[in-house]
């Protein structure tokens, strides 16, 4: 026993009682490199943070024993004094203050309340030399790229005294080169003692840096074994990963496929701030009329940022590429260019990109249309009304009024007003980005019935998801996409949920162009 | 389940008779909040001043020393409602007011002309921080700022420090004087009156009509008529009053053609709908193809506009252009914007709002100035009532969860 550092045994977990963990355990040797493995949604950074004590003990079920000795952080502070550290996937750091001052942030090399900086900057220069990041420790952090903050938050880590080191996706946002280094140095803190648990989606690194694995699914622990000993580990691993039974339910559909409707050629997309960073790499599709074209990748493989971008630049630079909707190239360079080609693109963030929470159904349904009710530029609102309550009936969203304000709407409502927004601008290709997300099962039926709809009515549809069952449920045929290529196109009657992680596990170069 | 057909789901939609549900379009209880502030605020003064708040004279005084704040505050809840400030709006007034003199006094231009210049120069000032705001990126709060030094500045080195009074008659009429009389009491402010009134009626029953006949929610008869009543009989006091003075102030006719013009700008117009959207959420207006930036510009140019025509109204009340002109008007315009239930954070806010959080200001100026209470005081005491006005506002809203 005296060998386990970390056991967490049962924890459930949930959120306005939907289950996001039910009953996760977990056993960690001291000193291995330990990899969390699951689909998007299975509850990894959610038991991450039932480790950290982001969520506070008496907030989840089951126990946590450290050394053998159980142990209930209330908060982030209490669980660090222990030596239990986590880097989320999104750094937090200060970008205007020092490598040096953000090291310390919050625990500050002081006496009386004053910084004594001189050791500050002297113990800041140690660490930076124990993680291999060579920078003076007075730069500022936003002068650092991803990769070197990443270091700097592992630093920040090892100036507390960190025992169990917790990295939720480190290399998600990195390049190639970081990527190698950072590995490089999880495997030398190894050496040095610290235990390691990582969360990644991306099963080379695991199989070349993790001593043991775990995977999870919807929130339960599917199993957990020793990396050496496995031959074929990654087939191992997403067999673990995927094999739920097709627990969805999809409304029958007869496809009745046309004409090519919309094909994009060699689309390249560079990242907004790192532009030398190719995010969407020389991606090519398809969509014919009434078809449902699924888009499969992991988190941070580029499929938003591939979307976003046709739809009006709305991420990136350095975009090139074309765009052709019924044989004929099309512009999109801006959102209402796009609009006006019939193109319409839901968000899978609607609270920041497709709501105006404040304000009421109606004003929202007609917001990517007005002109179609307007005259002159004056706003005839009866029939506004109207319309908007016609789609109250048509989708089923259930609220007293379309005069109510959408931000008392449940999740499934607001998604239906997001869609309703998009299908009244009547577009001829339908862009749905995870579409079913934080919804619940009752209300993803109904959208998976309007998504068909919309392809019976001849529009060329565009689903992207992190489930895959919905992606196989849903499509006629689906891309994957994986560190921003298209690795694979399979059809319906191919797609299987392990040939689908396999493709978007695929790393570059490595993808076989399937056609 | 229900799921769109085709032709209903991309065709604008044809309503149908729906019998079962009588919906009503909900009151806005903010809105109605503010109203019976101002009433409460009108009696308590009517009261403590034993009624003279009302005399004939001190209502069209009333309408005429705070028609600035209610024109400033026009533009200025168009600006909040997209999420920005404009604090430079009092030092554009000085600018434009010296403007105008010069232009009259110096250069020679009839006053038509002169006017007409004042609000081309307070359109470009409007147009040169919309610039750096909408397509430089630079926050409003910095760029007004910075405005507010400059056209202060700007206003001194045309007076160069002194004043220019002696303007045409005709130019300060615009700002304090009225229509043609017909004596005591004018027919020609009760004609007016009682047509405002019928329009009120007639529009309002036209609008009726049209919920009826498209089977739309419509509030309840009662509260219908009642609510018209009230605006009627408001309507015909205020110019029952004015009929007893010495009849229409020019300035009436010009505030009330404003009110209109931006109500149906703000609530009926795709750029109203556009401002809403801007400031209730920004990354969803674009990401439904607002030209957020050309908003934001005319915005801008829009709040310059109707300074210079504030800059006008004050100079031509005064009877003189000073370089201190429109000093802190700025802050009423805002304070009023805000008392009228507008949010800090944008996407909130009506014209009639913010004009009758100018009347609020407005009265308790002329009230506390008839109880000759010290100018100091009533400071403190207009600083107050818009803490509580806020404070009152986000306490409601919190208590119903949003």
């Amino acid at each position: 026993m005296s060998n386990v550092i970390l056991e967490m045994n049962g924890i459930v977990k949930e959120f306005n009682g939907i289950r996001a963990l039910d009953g996760v355990s977990v056993s960690v040797e001291r000193g291995e490199v330990h990899a969390i493995c699951g689909e998007n949604g299975a509850g990894k950074s959610t038991l991450m943070k039932v480790l950290s004590g982001v969520y506070a003990h008496g907030s989840f079920d089951g126990t946590i024993t450290i050394d053998g000795e159980p142990v209930a952080y209330g908060s982030i502070n209490d669980s660090e004094r222990d030596g239990v550290v986590i880097i989320h996937q999104e750094l937090a750091l200060s970008p205007y203050l020092s490598i040096a001052e953000n090291i310390f942030l919050g625990n500050e090399v002081q006496r009386g309340g004053v910084i004594d900086w001189n050791r500050t900057n002297l113990q800041a220069t140690e660490l930076l030399a124990r993680v291999g990041l060579q920078e003076n420790a007075a730069t500022r952090v936003l002068e650092l790229g991803v990769g070197k903050q990443q270091l700097v938050e592992i630093a920040k880590a090892l100036s507390k005294e960190v025992r169990i080191l917790i990295l939720d996706e480190p290399t998600a946002a990195l390049n190639d080169d970081d990527s190698a280094h950072l590995l490089g140095l999880i495997d030398q803190l190894r050496n040095q003692g610290i235990t390691s648990i990582i969360i990644s989606h991306k099963l080379k690194e695991i199989r070349a840096i993790a001593d043991t694995v775990t995977v999870i699914r919807d929130g339960q622990t599917i199993e957990s074994f020793p990396v050496k000993d496995s031959d074929d580990i990654e087939t191992r691993i997403i067999r673990a990963m995927v094999g739920r039974p097709l627990d969805h339910q999809f409304p029958p559909r007869t496809p009745d496929i046309g004409e090519e409707k919309f094909r994009v050629e060699d689309w390249s997309v560079h990242h907004p701030i790192d532009v030398e960073r190719v995010v969407v790499d020389r991606a090519s599709f398809h969509v014919r009329a009434g078809e449902i074209v699924g888009f499969a990748g992991l988190m941070g493989a580029g499929r938003t940022e591939l979307a976003m971008s046709l739809f009006g630049r709305s991420y990136g630079t350095g975009i090139s590429g074309r765009v052709y909707k019924d044989g004929r190239e099309i512009q999109t360079r801006t959102v209402g260019e796009a609009i006006r080609n019939g193109i319409a693109y839901v968000t899978e963030d609607r609270k920041r990109y497709g709501l105006n929470l404040i304000g009421s159904i109606t004003v929202n349904v007609s917001a990517a249309a007005l002109g179609k009710l307007a005259r002159l530029g004056i706003i005839d609102r009866n029939r506004e009304y109207a319309v908007a309550d016609e789609y109250r009936k048509q989708m089923n969203i259930k609220t007293p009024s379309v005069s109510s304000v959408v931000g008392n709407l449940s999740g499934g409502n607001q998604q239906k007003v997001v869609l309703s927004k998009w299908i009244y601008s009547g577009p001829d290709v339908l862009i749905l980005d995870e579409p079913t997300r934080g919804i619940d099962v009752g209300a993803k039926y109904e959208i998976y019935g309007i998504i068909n709809e919309m392809a019976a009515q001849g529009k060329a549809v565009i689903v992207i998801s992190s489930e895959l069952p919905e992606l196989i449920g849903l499509s006629d045929r689906i891309y994957t996409i994986a560190e921003g290529k298209l690795t694979g196109e399979l059809d319906r009657a191919h797609a299987t949920q392990e040939e689908l992680m396999r493709y978007m596990t695929a790393a570059r170069n490595e993808g076989a162009q399937a056609s | 389940m229900t799921t769109a057909t085709p032709e209903q789901a991309t065709a604008p939609v044809p309503p149908r008779p729906d019998p079962v549900r009588k919906k009503r379009r909900r009151v806005d209880m903010r809105q109605y909040g503010i109203l019976a502030a101002l009433a409460v605020i009108i009696v308590l003064f009517q009261v403590l001043t034993g009624g003279r708040l009302l005399y004939p004279g001190n209502v069209s005084n009333l309408i005429q020393q705070n028609a600035y704040v209610l024109i400033l505050a026009i533009g200025m809840v168009i600006v909040i409602i997209a999420g920005h400030i404009d604090l430079s709006v009092g030092s554009i007034v000085a600018t434009v007011g010296a403007v105008a003199a010069l232009s009259m006094n110096s250069w020679g231009l009839p006053w038509g002309a002169a006017v007409a210049l004042s609000l081309l120069v307070g359109a470009l000032i409007g147009a040169w921080q919309g610039f750096w705001v909408a397509f430089v990126g630079i926050p409003a709060f910095i760029v007004t700022l910075a405005g507010m030094l400059v056209f202060r500045g700007v206003a001194l080195v045309l007076l160069t420090g002194g004043t220019i009074s002696g303007l045409p008659r005709a130019f300060n009429s615009i700002g304090s004087g009225t229509l043609p009389s017909t004596g005591t009491p004018d027919l020609i402010t009760l004609g007016i009156g009682a047509l405002a009134s019928l329009a009120l009626v007639v529009q309002q029953l036209k609008g009726r009509a049209d919920l009826r006949r498209l089977n739309l929610p419509r509030e309840r008869a009662l509260s219908f008529v009642l609510k018209t009543a009230i605006a009627v009989v408001a309507i015909m006091y205020l110019c029952y009053l004015l009929a007893y003075n010495r009849g229409t102030p020019i300035i009436l006719i010009i505030l009330a053609t404003l009110v209109l013009l931006y109500s149906f700008l703000l609530s009926r117009t795709v750029f109203g709908r556009h401002v809403y959207a801007m400031g209730g959420n920004l990354y969803a207006a674009m990401m439904s193809g607002v030209k957020t930036k050309w908003v934001n510009f005319f915005i801008f140019v829009n709040m310059g506009f109707l300074a210079g025509l504030a800059g006008v109204v004050s100079t031509a009340r005064a009877g003189s252009a000073v370089a201190s002109a429109g000093g802190s008007f700025e802050l009423d315009a805002i304070a009023a914007v805000f008392i009228g239930g507008a949010a800090v954070q944008g996407g909130v806010g009506t014209v009639i709002g913010a004009v009758i959080g100018g009347l609020v200001m407005g009265v308790l100026n002329q009230g506390l100035s008839i109880l000759s209470v010290d100018a100091a005081w009533q400071q403190v005491i207009k600083g107050l009532v818009l803490l509580l006005a806020v404070a009152f506002d986000v306490y409601s809203k919190r208590r119903t969860g949003r």
